[in-house]
């Protein structure tokens, strides 16, 4: 039976080159990037390699880009160390109801320290609206920081409105969002957009996971969560996790050279897929924008109102098919209900909801056996639908 | 002089056959738990068990491994002396030297089995006390509640003399009871009731119910690692039975009213678990009710539900409280892998409101719509056995 993998937003497969590159920094550019002698430059020119990769796919400069060890690393330290740095004149931070657990529990944590945090609603397509935000800036506010892609519904905020908006009303204010859904898959051209901080993160297209980036902007200065080395500026101190950077290198090498045509065929996947589902279970929703330029090419939110989110995970790993849910009834996080909840979902439809995310792999073949396999499931489960 | 470990062990009124028994046993378990401390061996000599090591430093590590073996109520780290006085004296001084924490109260107590030794019991307390009066210093004898007790057991062969004891589980080894088939859930009670009942020597099976994909790998994996913490008090793997019970909760859901659900489930449970343990021939069920805890533990609900075997079925929590099974659930190391968020027989099948007491009547009535015995049958066609091995030690301790 062919498996069918659809949880790309969680993570996806590393590539080929991404594995060479890998392997190379272990067995090879082993050395470390800090010592002076050529086994140390060796090591050193794979991770300036790396970054400038990054650099030019954002369109940023090079020694604008911290390493981190992922997404979630990433957003602690542009929210708390944004917020930490400018705490003398700065206690005030908007964000959305629908920020990633990385996002939403540094916030939390702020609060904790004493800074006041404004969670603003979203609509019932996940987004969060430019007039919004003006609304809930305060004299006091530092930080702003909202995500380009939502990871459970795949909506785009409209991030170059917001930052526009925000930058015009409040050119002191920064500006953090984080892409790590966006990277690969929308253009993020950061000498358009007067973003200040930006979340990246590397297993999201292919690369190895344990490795992200921050974008931070130069004239902004964020407190380091940790540590006092030498490393990345000071922000990120600890020897460079080479392999990791290596892996984040080719992955952008590959991704950024074809996204137009990948994301472009991704969402006419996505729309096939649920063509599909909605045909075979006219009982099926979709959730999320209904214009499709509001969502990213890769995830599709469908909810089967009465059944269990898990279950239908469950029951879809044992044909074969690989996706997620939101609202994990065994799961220590629930967040996923979090974000649906916000988009005005109620808990009948919240729970029974599955995210589907596709890659630049994902064949026309893979969409519709998937699609088959998810009705026919859901059909079987119907019969133990809580109604 | 040479170190050793002294093992007490045994029930009050062992004797005969079955001391001996029992004995074998307990050695050969002990031999088991410490089957990868190389140059450990066990002993049976002159009705004691002893341990001895080649490795001394592993002694920390055998004293561990010990207190995981049923039938072993305590373990003294003792010095091995010929028949001495000096010698003995010698030994006593030695011991009270090494306590960790310096002793300001001691006093000796000595055992005379041995009636052609020259000096009476009395005498002896008097002979090493005072020795070890005037070679360790700050010390004074203290007859109750001294800070530390030296024991000298004179034996026809040698004297032990000993000052530390580590106690053990108690309970009778592992078995020297007949086999018994556990209902292991996930939850914080049925692991300790297993524990209780591998107290008592009984060869331990286990069987889970499984009901994918309303049940998660997760929670079966999570059953597997509380079999592998029960593993460790036990000389062998314990097997682990997972029975594909899908079907039946379907069927349960289709046929039977809501309230009589969890009644009926349970009741198919046992009839699984009875064929399973005859296949096994394990004598006895195990579960972890006790009583008045949730829905299905009302005496109505137990009556209802025991109802369809005549197998004996163990419920070692019936007495117990709840926080103190919870008490217990922790000190062995299942309760954190109990209260993972992995729910073993999903929600999707708990209804809202379960009977109480729910009347046998009604339950054999919603039954007859089923087809009882095909669905107990075509669960037994479709279990997965699994032999657990112990966890490694750094899981739990």
């Amino acid at each position: 039976m062919a498996e069918i993998y659809l949880d790309n937003a969680a993570t996806t497969p590393p590539s080929a080159p991404v594995i060479d590159a890998v392997h190379h920094a272990l067995a090879t550019a082993w050395g470390n990037p800090s010592s002076v002698h050529t086994k140390g430059l060796e090591a050193e020119r794979v991770v300036t390699e790396a970054r400038q990769r990054l650099a030019a796919a954002l369109r940023a400069r090079p020694d604008e880009i911290v390493f981190t060890s992922g997404g979630t690393e990433a957003n602690a330290l542009a929210v708390k160390g944004a917020a930490r740095a400018r705490a003398g004149r700065y206690r005030h931070i908007v964000t959305g109801m629908t920020e990633h657990p990385s996002v939403f529990n540094a916030c939390e944590a702020l609060e904790e320290e004493g800074f006041s945090v404004t969670y603003l609603p979203v609509d019932e397509a996940g987004r969060v609206s430019p007039e919004a935000v003006l609304d809930a800036l305060r004299d006091d506010t530092g930080l702003v920081t909202l995500m380009w892609v939502n990871n459970e519904t795949g909506a785009l905020h409209p991030v170059a409105d917001i930052a526009a908006a925000v930058k015009r009303a409040r050119p002191d204010v920064w500006l953090h969002v984080d892409a790590v859904q966006a990277l690969g898959k929308v253009p993020v051209r950061l000498d358009q957009v007067p973003v200040d901080l930006l979340t990246v993160s590397g297993h999201k297209i292919h690369g190895p996971k344990g490795i992200g980036a921050l974008f931070v902007r130069s004239g902004v200065r964020v407190k380091p969560l940790f540590g006092a080395g030498t490393q990345e500026k000071g922000l990120r101190s600890g020897t460079e996790n080479v392999p990791g950077i290596a892996g984040f290198g080719a992955a952008l090498a590959e991704t950024m050279t074809r996204m137009d045509q990948a994301a472009a065929r991704m969402r006419a996947l996505k729309e096939l897929l649920w063509e599909r589902i909605s045909e075979a279970a006219p009982f099926a929703l979709r959730n999320g924008p209904a214009d499709p330029e509001l969502t990213a090419p890769h995830i599709l939110s469908v909810s089967f109102p009465g059944l269990k989110g898990e279950v239908l995970v469950h029951a879809l790993a044992q044909r074969g098919v690989y996706v997620s849910t939101g609202s994990a009834c065994s799961s220590r996080r629930r967040t996923g209900a979090r974000v649906l909840k916000a988009m005005g979902l109620d808990d009948r439809r919240a729970d029974g909801t599955l995210r589907l995310s596709l890659s630049a792999a994902t064949t026309e073949e893979d969409v519709t056996e998937a699609a088959a396999r998810i009705a026919a499931v859901a059909h079987e489960l119907r019969e133990f639908a809580v109604f | 002089m040479e170190r050793l470990l002294l093992v007490r062990y045994g029930e009050i009124g062992l004797k005969g056959r079955n001391r001996h028994v029992f004995e074998e046993k307990l050695a050969d378990n002990m031999r088991a738990a410490l089957a990868d401390i190389e140059g450990a061996k066990v002993n049976r000599e002159y009705g004691r068990i002893f341990v001895r090591l080649e490795d001394e430093g592993r002694t920390g590590e055998a004293l561990e491994r010990l207190q995981r073996v049923f039938g072993i109520v305590a373990v003294n780290p003792a010095l091995w002396v010929p028949l001495d006085l000096e010698a003995i004296r010698e030994a006593a001084a030695m011991l009270v030297r090494a306590e960790g924490d310096p002793p300001r109260t001691f006093r000796v107590s000595a055992r005379r089995a041995y009636k052609r030794f020259p000096h009476t019991s009395q005498e002896l307390n008097h002979l090493v006390g005072a020795y070890v009066l005037r070679h360790v210093p700050h010390l004074t004898v203290q007859l109750t509640d001294p800070d530390v007790t030296v024991t000298v057991e004179v034996r026809e062969h040698a004297a032990y003399v000993y000052a530390d004891q580590v106690d053990g589980p108690g309970g009778l080894p592992v078995g020297a009871s007949s086999r018994a088939l556990l209902l292991l859930s996930g939850g914080i009670d049925s692991p300790v009731a297993g524990w209780m009942a591998m107290k008592r020597g009984i060869e331990l099976h286990a069987v889970h119910y499984h009901s994918p994909p309303f049940t998660s790998e997760r929670s079966k994996q999570k059953v597997i690692d509380l079999c592998r913490v029960l593993a460790r008090w036990s000389p062998a793997p314990v097997p682990l039975h997972v029975v594909h019970f899908t079907e039946v909760q379907k069927e349960i859901h289709r046929h039977v009213p809501q309230e009589l659900g969890i009644t009926v489930m349970r009741r198919f449970m046992l009839r699984i678990g009875e064929r399973l343990a005859r296949r096994l021939d394990a004598m006895a069920l195990v579960t972890g009710e006790s009583v008045g805890q949730v829905a299905s533990q009302t005496l109505e609900s137990m009556a209802a539900i025991n109802a369809v075997t005549n197998m004996p079925i163990l419920r070692p929590l019936v007495g117990f409280d709840k926080h103190e099974i919870i008490q217990r659930a922790q000190r062995i190391h299942t309760y954190d892998i109990s209260i993972l968020p992995y729910e073993d027989c999903c929600t999707i099948f708990v209804p809202e409101r379960p009977a109480t007491r729910p009347s046998l009547a009604a339950v054999e009535a919603a039954e007859r719509a089923m087809a009882v015995e095909e669905l107990v049958q075509q669960a037994l066609e479709n279990v997965e056995t699994l032999h657990v091995e112990p966890a490694p030690a750094y899981v739990g301790a």
